[in-house]
């Protein structure tokens, strides 16, 4: 059924419409990558605004050339061919907005080193007077001729297989061919100049003194971004650039760390985003309840895009919100964990009859005073291991755990020591400290420790420090029905943490 | 930052020896005749073959001053310090003689001829925090990067290339880092990178930027033996430094630096409280004045 469906609803039109998104989305997401890297991610919205100047003056002086050639009666032959040129065609609109691009990027930087005005404050000083100033220009240009602010401002990427052409029997969107151009420039770009702008991007200081001029290449980004967007704009509108521009870059930052792999994934979420976002086009509105309505297509590749970045930053392993908190979470309940195998440790060590151990789970929760989720998932994971194990309503130590938590100690009261000896904490000072620092301590600065306190037998405290690991014979795993261990010192707590 | 053991005071006697000099690039053959010609056509009283020499430089910063009239060459094959309070120009030396800020007036040679024709001989390590480090590169790629002036424009980066990078690594004790992003490093690991970078330019002259900023021990110990070896290979060395104590520990000269050259020469001759005080003006405090004192103390016995 769903295959039927599919093809009853899929029709050339919609794979012309979905080529076009692709092409235009991963043009921009290619150039996008650098600019988010250079941290000049406005830039792209910057001069997708401020080239319209740049298209409209290229179409007021053509005309005007073109007038003036006219009424030259002996043109030569090459020249005459050039009169007939439409004054909105790809070339000249194109040389309009590259030069506007490198403008843009040129005033920014000087009115930002002249005045000290932030670079984002003079980016938006630049590129609303260039837009204003394109509107005016383009009303002027609209008044002679069929310019249409709405139609280069506000293309729509559903009216793309309306204007086809024959290429090998397949009818394509003239957009398709403009765009695979632009496509093809900017691939051409970032592959040949990979190495540069790598450099330029992480260091341009470096790149400068190196002789790769840092300065030109930032110029020729600026150019391609302008070419890119005015290309884009006639058949897929500027709110599809500006999204593409930006966040498949961004999502492809929180999903990896390095250059290559990021360029790749971003052009591969620029082709989901046109995908996803046309076919979200059908669908949405007929699930809202309003059938057959059309909605914009480029708009809903920009939502895509959005709800992309979105999963992508709650996900992604390294950098995502969740993976940050699980990682958090486990940490937490690592610490836990060390907290109650020293905790028994220390019970074992003071000798109580069992039936005054402290280890039932809620007095170890007690004890340790952790939640109550990390302090059940502690034990848990604690008795998994063969760490522990439950006697009646006890909880006791394994040979293994005891291993174990005699590290902890000796890490615990190791540290008391060093901060008595080297850094005069005051021995009621002595535990907090310690008890953070013997979490994080290594074997390796376990070892550095004991040697720079030169391997005590008692800590601060009196209390006995336990053997380096390696030497651990079974530590005097106390009978605690048997001969009891001498009276506890009068110096520990009641809250057996010593 | 005081390491467990302090490496030996520096011996002048052998230092004023120079080692034997190791091979030199291709690229390098051929500069000194050049160079020689040009200073004697213009009867310049600067050594020609002066791995670094600044004439009459100064470089302001909207239409303040920051470096004055500066005139200075390096001798070869030294470790050179270059001191002074904040704010003296120590970086915007560095920066105007690889032509990264303009000069108001004055021109830098390297060996005799222009920054700009001798890129090749020059390596420079910026502050670490002139870059951003969530910048998706690996520490290895960061290496490279020293080797791109080399490598050609739109061209792959050869197996030789990356060889010298690998070297390059080892040298500063990274290799088993080498694939690690560098926002993963520590400080002084991302200080060390830097230093593998410059080693992988293979120049002449060196140019550091505050290596020694805020590293741990372990740093600090690599970056002197890094420096000791450039030393005994024959290139020259500058480094902007704040720590008092330890330069007469490792440098061989010094360049007092506010705004002027104050003094410049040998550690020993040079580097006296009097000039410290006329570089620092009256911002030397009693402390620095003691920690002086220790360090001239430690060096004599």
């Amino acid at each position: 059924m769903s295959t039927t469906l599919a093809e009853f609803l899929w029709l050339p039109m919609d794979t012309q419409i979905v080529l076009v998104g692709a092409l235009c989305a991963v043009s921009c997401a290619l150039l996008g990558v650098f600019l988010v890297l250079r941290r000049m991610s406005m830039m792209g919205d910057a001069i997708s605004h401020a080239v319209l100047p740049g298209l409209a003056g290229a179409f007021l002086i053509t005309v005007w050339l073109q007038g003036c050639a006219r009424s030259i009666h002996a043109l030569p032959p090459w020249l005459s061919s050039l009169v007939d040129i439409d004054p909105r065609s790809g070339p000249i609109m194109m040389l309009g907005a590259a030069l506007v691009g490198v403008l843009t990027a040129l005033f920014t930087e000087w009115i930002h080193r002249a005045t000290n005005v932030d670079e984002g404050a003079s980016m938006g000083v630049v590129f609303t007077i260039l837009f204003a100033l394109g509107l005016i220009l383009l009303r002027r240009a609209a008044d002679g001729v069929d310019l249409d602010p709405d139609c280069v401002l506000n293309g729509e990427i559903a009216r793309a297989p309306l204007d086809v052409v024959r290429i090998a029997g397949i009818e394509t969107p003239r957009a398709a061919l403009s765009l695979s151009a632009v496509l093809a420039l900017n691939a051409a770009f970032v592959t040949l100049f990979y190495k540069e702008l790598k450099i330029s991007s992480f260091d341009p200081q470096l790149a400068t003194t190196l002789g790769i001029n840092a300065g030109a290449m930032h110029y020729a980004l600026m150019v391609l971004v302008a070419i890119t967007t005015v290309m884009s704009f006639e058949s897929v509108g500027s709110i599809l650039v500006i999204a593409m521009l930006i966040v498949p870059p961004a999502t492809a930052h929180l999903l990896t760390d390095r250059l290559g792999t990021m360029i790749v994934v971003s052009a591969a979420l620029a082709v989901a985003c046109a995908v996803g976002g046309h076919l979200a086009a059908i669908v949405v509105p007929g699930m809202l309840g309003y059938p057959g309505v059309s909605t914009s297509t480029a708009g809903m590749m920009g939502v895509v895009s959005g709800a992309l970045f979105f999963v992508v930053m709650l996900l992604a392993p390294r950098h995502g919100v969740l993976s940050r908190a699980l990682r958090r979470a486990g940490l937490h309940v690592n610490i836990v964990r060390e907290d109650i195998i020293a905790l028994l440790y220390r019970i074992d060590e003071r000798g109580l009859p069992s039936s005054h151990r402290p280890a039932a789970p809620s007095a170890i929760r007690r004890a340790i005073r952790a939640p109550r989720w990390s302090g059940w998932l502690a034990l848990a994971s604690l008795r998994s291991n063969r760490w522990v194990e439950r006697r009646g309503t006890h909880y006791h130590l394994t040979a293994l755990g005891r291993d174990r938590a005699a590290q902890i100690v000796r890490s615990h009261r190791l540290w008391e020591t060093y901060l008595d000896r080297h850094i005069a904490v005051p021995s009621d000072h002595l535990h907090g400290p310690a008890e953070q620092l013997e979490h994080v301590t290594t074997p390796a600065l376990l070892d550095e420790l004991a040697e720079s306190v030169e391997n005590p037998p008692r800590d601060p405290h009196g209390s006995v420090i336990p053997p380096a690991a390696s030497r651990t014979a079974a530590p005097t795993a106390p009978d605690p029905d048997a001969s009891p261990r001498p009276t506890p010192r009068r110096d520990v707590p009641p809250d057996n943490r010593r | 930052m005081i390491p467990d053991h302090p490496p030996a005071p520096p011996d002048f006697a052998a230092a004023a020896a120079p080692p034997p000099r190791a091979p030199l690039m291709p690229a390098q053959r051929g500069g000194a005749p050049l160079a020689a010609l040009s200073a004697a056509a213009t009867g310049d009283e600067h050594p020609a073959s002066a791995p670094l020499s600044i004439h009459d430089m100064t470089v302001a910063y909207h239409r303040k001053p920051v470096l004055w009239d500066i005139d200075y060459d390096a001798p070869a094959e030294k470790l050179i310090g270059i001191v002074g309070p904040n704010g003296a120009g120590k970086s915007t030396l560095l920066k105007a003689v690889l032509n990264l800020v303009p000069k108001a007036s004055g021109r830098v040679t390297i060996f005799g001829q222009p920054f700009a024709r001798q890129r090749r001989r020059v390596g420079y390590v910026p502050q670490r925090e002139s870059v951003d480090w969530n910048f998706p590169v690996s520490v290895f790629d960061v290496v490279l990067m020293g080797r791109y002036g080399r490598v050609g424009w739109c061209r792959p980066v050869s197996r030789s290339h990356r060889a010298v990078a690998l070297d390059a690594l080892q040298r500063v004790g990274l290799t088993d880092l080498r694939n690690r992003q560098i926002s993963q490093l520590s400080g002084g690991q991302q200080q060390r990178v830097f230093l593998a970078r410059a080693l992988a330019q293979d120049a002449s002259v060196y140019l550091m930027d505050e290596p020694f900023a805020s590293v741990d021990a372990a740093t600090e110990k690599a970056i002197v033996a890094v420096l000791h070896e450039l030393r005994a290979r024959g290139r020259t060395v500058l480094v902007v430094h704040h720590d008092l104590q330890t330069v007469p520990e490792y440098f061989d000269h010094v360049l007092l630096l506010n705004t002027r050259v104050v003094a410049s020469g040998p550690t020993r001759d040079v580097f006296t409280i009097e000039n410290l005080r006329r570089t620092y003006g009256g911002r030397l405090t009693l402390l620095e004045e003691a920690a002086h004192a220790m360090a001239r103390g430690a060096q004599a016995r």
